[in-house]
């Protein structure tokens, strides 16, 4: 165990924790919209900045990625941090100006849009937390989505925007989004994502499609389960 | 390492070294890609083929840069060293059969001095070169960099001889830390306590990385470096590999550096053959290679943590440095990463020892530093100069000062995320700490010089539109803030500026530096910055008035033609790509401001100054 001072409170916590953790066991709010439990962290959406001392110095460092350090003095509310997450807010509103995730996180900071900005009509709710892409790679496996081009341009998706040979529609990637910007739509035994249309497979016992064939054909493969054993679902199991 | 090898082996073989007595003839020509593109290549050939004709065995080398790039082609006559400056193919014969042959003069040749008119002999007599200290850069006009028998000759690698004779690990670290050598690349880290900390790091292996990603628009002086001297960065690294104990060394080299790629690849084949990289190197237990990593020209693939993601075969993007390099950077392994400028620095410091290197430069800032001095300036080129040197002996004792009887605005020092510098401050010593104190940066070196011709207002934009292009996209306040402080510029220079948006880019740029994940963020706001800071009229000019007082941005001026000056010679008629000048013959003509895009190809025509802007 560490000790720290979060906001002037002295907060044990456990040596492999990011301050962000420290900050969250202690009742201190922080806001973050890229960390998600199931995935590792890129630091992308800068929402979750503090402000940390050592000596005279401060500085503003990422409290996701920035290990609890004995004797650490952290800031979560300060002018300068505060500064920085309502600009982001900000720059996302004015991006994704249909997200209410984002509409509902500037109400309560107190943050209004800013009108200067002109607003984005192509990019949908997309903030680029990168978390689905994270989540196809590391727990599922199959890296049927990636990030291309650079700066502004950079968007999520398919290699080349085209249907995806390796994507199973398992819709993790859904599930991890933190706007809901990702669309699924299921009708029948169709589940449609990414551009592409999956044949559901439904439950030897109650019915119900529960799962994409091809993601069922993936875990058969992947755990060695034969696939006749996989045809019920989890309900019924 | 151990202390009780052999020192025997460790002698650089004999017969490799050539013997460049003060005696010796021959001819170097510059081939850097500068003095290349303006034919020196065609010029060396034919001097070859001319020296053979008139029957002379004389070499001709074919060199790396030697800094004047302005007035390219360059070519020395040893011993004498005449300079002789813009060669011509059609020069040639005349070259061999006076100069070479007959040791006389061609003074048409020779760089006049503006000033005074008088013709000067040598690179030492010109204004150029009077105040540089070249202990680094100067040996690449002495030297064929295909050819490492040519940095023997120069005394190369015999500081990695001594290194492995006479100095433990330790002692090369205490060496440069006596020199007080800081990382050239841009953020002036002290060099030895790098690699003190990559020494005491646990894991293995450990790596040496030169970062030659040099992306800055304007600044070249790194390429110059690989191109012109490659063994000197190689050597700097095999001593930085041994002092910190790594047995693995990348550089990292654009491509678009072809010439520079070609001739590392050589100098590392040839140091390979010469036993200096790869197995007990000299003849010692200690081992260590390099190999070339070509990246494919991302400006932000010079930030330390995206290098390393590019080496490793990722997309170039940084991440958050709370673990330093030095104990998890490539293949999250102890990584000591310095600029090529450093490496090529480090061969200097051991062979000519610690205290001398210190006594050079400020207190702060040792050594000295090359700049690429590029932009509204007589004298283009790469020079180096003591750090402390001034601004405004930089600017105007090297670089001539400013063409056209126009006047100094700014200088922007430190790449596209540096600041820019105005007049009152051009007594301003540059070093590390004294750049930064202004709000503007070292970089790696980038000076581009902007005359009373540039909209600082424009400026901005361009720097801040390169930086939101060269953007990885990772992080919301350099992604999404940079691309709105590049409309808010766009918005200023056509006239639809709003009151506020000065405040509002300031508080933008705030953000921007404090929250975003890597230094291309963090410093991405100096040009809007520092521009306001010091050219804030401008601003206002262009949002209140709807003015552009330089008379640069398109939307918020109008050409038109004094009545009094014009001629009616029908120049401007002529050379005007949208026919909105006209008039009759020997009578003042008019300009259409429908039809005018304001290119300026008429002002540039105009013989009489008739044409202004407003």
């Amino acid at each position: 165990m560490v000790n720290l001072i979060i906001d002037g409170k002295n907060v044990k916590a456990d040596k492999n924790m990011m301050v962000l953790e420290a900050a969250r066991s202690a009742g201190i709010d922080i806001p973050t919209l890229c960390v998600h439990e199931s995935v590792s962290r890129s630091g992308a959406c800068r929402l979750c900045v503090v402000e940390i001392k050592k000596g005279s110095r401060t500085r503003i460092v990422t409290s996701c990625l920035y290990p609890v350090e004995e004797g650490l003095v952290v800031d979560t509310k300060t002018e300068r941090v505060q500064n920085v997450r309502r600009l982001v807010l900000e720059l996302l509103l004015a991006r994704c100006p249909e997200s209410d995730v984002l509409w509902k996180m500037a109400k309560e900071m107190g943050v209004e849009p800013q009108t200067r900005f002109a607003v984005d009509t192509d990019k949908g709710k997309c903030i680029l937390c990168r978390s689905c892409v994270r989540v196809c790679e590391e727990i599922v496996g199959v890296s049927a989505i990636g990030l291309f081009n650079r700066g502004s341009h950079k968007a999520v998706g398919t290699p080349f925007m085209e249907k995806s040979d390796v994507c199973i529609g398992c819709g993790a990637c859904v599930y991890v989004c933190p706007t809901g910007h990702i669309e699924m739509t299921s009708a029948g035994d169709k589940r449609k994502i990414w551009g592409r249309t999956f044949k559901m497979q439904a439950c030897e016992k109650c019915g119900k499609y529960f799962a994409p064939i091809d993601q069922l054909k993936y875990i058969s493969k992947k755990t060695g389960t034969p696939l006749k054993e996989m045809m019920i679902c989890t309900n019924c199991r | 390492m151990k202390k009780d090898m052999n020192t025997q082996n460790r002698q650089l073989p004999e017969e490799v070294r050539i013997n460049y007595g003060p005696k010796k003839k021959f001819i170097t020509v510059c081939a850097g890609t500068g003095c290349r593109a303006s034919g020196s290549l065609k010029v060396k050939e034919t001097l070859e083929a001319e020296v053979k004709k008139q029957g002379i065995n004389i070499e001709v080398l074919a060199t790396g840069c030697f800094g004047f790039c302005e007035k390219g082609p360059l070519v020395v006559i040893h011993p004498d060293k005449y300079f002789y400056q813009q060669v011509k193919v059609e020069d040639v014969p005349e070259i061999v059969s006076k100069t070479v042959i007959k040791g006389e003069v061609i003074s048409r040749l020779l760089y006049r001095h503006p000033d005074t008119k008088k013709t000067l002999f040598r690179e030492e007599d010109l204004p150029f070169y009077k105040k540089q200290l070249r202990v680094v850069f100067g040996q690449n006009g002495m030297i064929d960099p295909t050819r490492i028998e040519d940095y023997f000759a120069i005394d190369g690698y015999q500081a990695l001889a001594k290194v492995l004779s006479e100095m433990t690990p330790e002692d090369v670290i205490s060496e440069v830390k006596k020199a007080g050598l800081r990382g050239r690349g841009g953020g002036g880290f002290p060099t030895a306590i790098k690699w003190e900390g990559v020494r005491k790091a646990h894991g293995e292996p450990k790596y040496v990385i030169a970062n030659g990603d040099e992306g800055d628009p304007g600044a070249y002086m790194d390429r110059s470096l690989m191109e012109g001297n490659p063994h000197s960065v190689i050597e700097g690294m095999i001593i930085g590999a041994y002092a910190v104990g790594a047995h693995e060394g990348y550089i990292y080299v654009r491509n678009e550096y072809p010439l520079a790629v070609t001739h590392l690849s050589l100098a590392i084949e040839t140091a390979r053959e010469n036993g200096l990289l790869g197995e007990n190197i000299l003849g010692t237990d200690f081992s260590f290679d390099i190999r070339i990593n070509k990246g494919a020209g991302a400006f932000v693939c010079g930030e330390s943590s995206a290098l390393f993601a590019s080496i490793e075969g990722r997309a170039g993007e940084p991440r958050a440095k709370y673990v330093h390099a030095v104990e998890r950077g490539l293949w999250d392994k102890p990584t000591a990463l310095n600029n090529v400028e450093t490496w090529a620095n480090v061969p200097l410091i051991i062979n000519k020892g610690a205290d001398w290197y210190a006594s050079i430069g400020t207190e702060g800032s040792k050594g000295t530093k090359i700049f690429s001095l590029v932009g509204k300036i007589r004298n283009t080129g790469l020079i180096e100069v003591p750090m402390g040197t001034t601004l405004y002996e930089i600017i105007y004792d090297m670089g001539g000062g400013i063409p056209n009887d126009r006047k100094f605005k700014a200088v922007q020092t430190g790449g596209p995320s540096g600041g820019c510098i105005p007049e009152r401050l051009l007594d301003l010593p540059v070093d590390f700490d004294r750049l930064t104190e202004v709000g503007s940066m070292m970089g790696s070196g980038g000076m581009i010089v902007m005359d009373e011709s540039s909209c600082m207002v424009d400026v901005a934009k361009y720097f801040t539109t390169f930086l939101q292009e060269e953007s990885c996209g990772k992080c919301v306040p350099c992604r999404e803030g940079v691309r709105r402080m590049r409309e808010i510029l766009e918005d200023i220079c056509t006239g639809k500026g709003k009151e506020g948006d000065v405040a509002l880019l300031e508080k933008i740029a705030t953000g921007v530096a404090d929250g975003s994940l890597c230094a291309l963020g963090g410093s991405a706001p100096n040009p809007v910055l520092s521009t306001i800071k010091y050219f804030r009229e401008e601003y206002d000019a262009h949002i209140r008035e709807h003015r552009c007082p330089a008379g640069v941005c398109k939307a918020l001026i109008t050409y038109s033609i004094d009545p009094e000056k014009c001629t009616g010679c029908g120049l401007c008629v002529k050379v005007c790509p949208t026919q909105a000048t006209s008039g009759e013959k020997k009578k003042p003509h008019k300009i259409d401001n429908e039809k005018c895009t304001r290119c300026g190809a008429c002002i540039e025509s105009c013989k009489f100054d008739a044409i202004t802007v407003k």
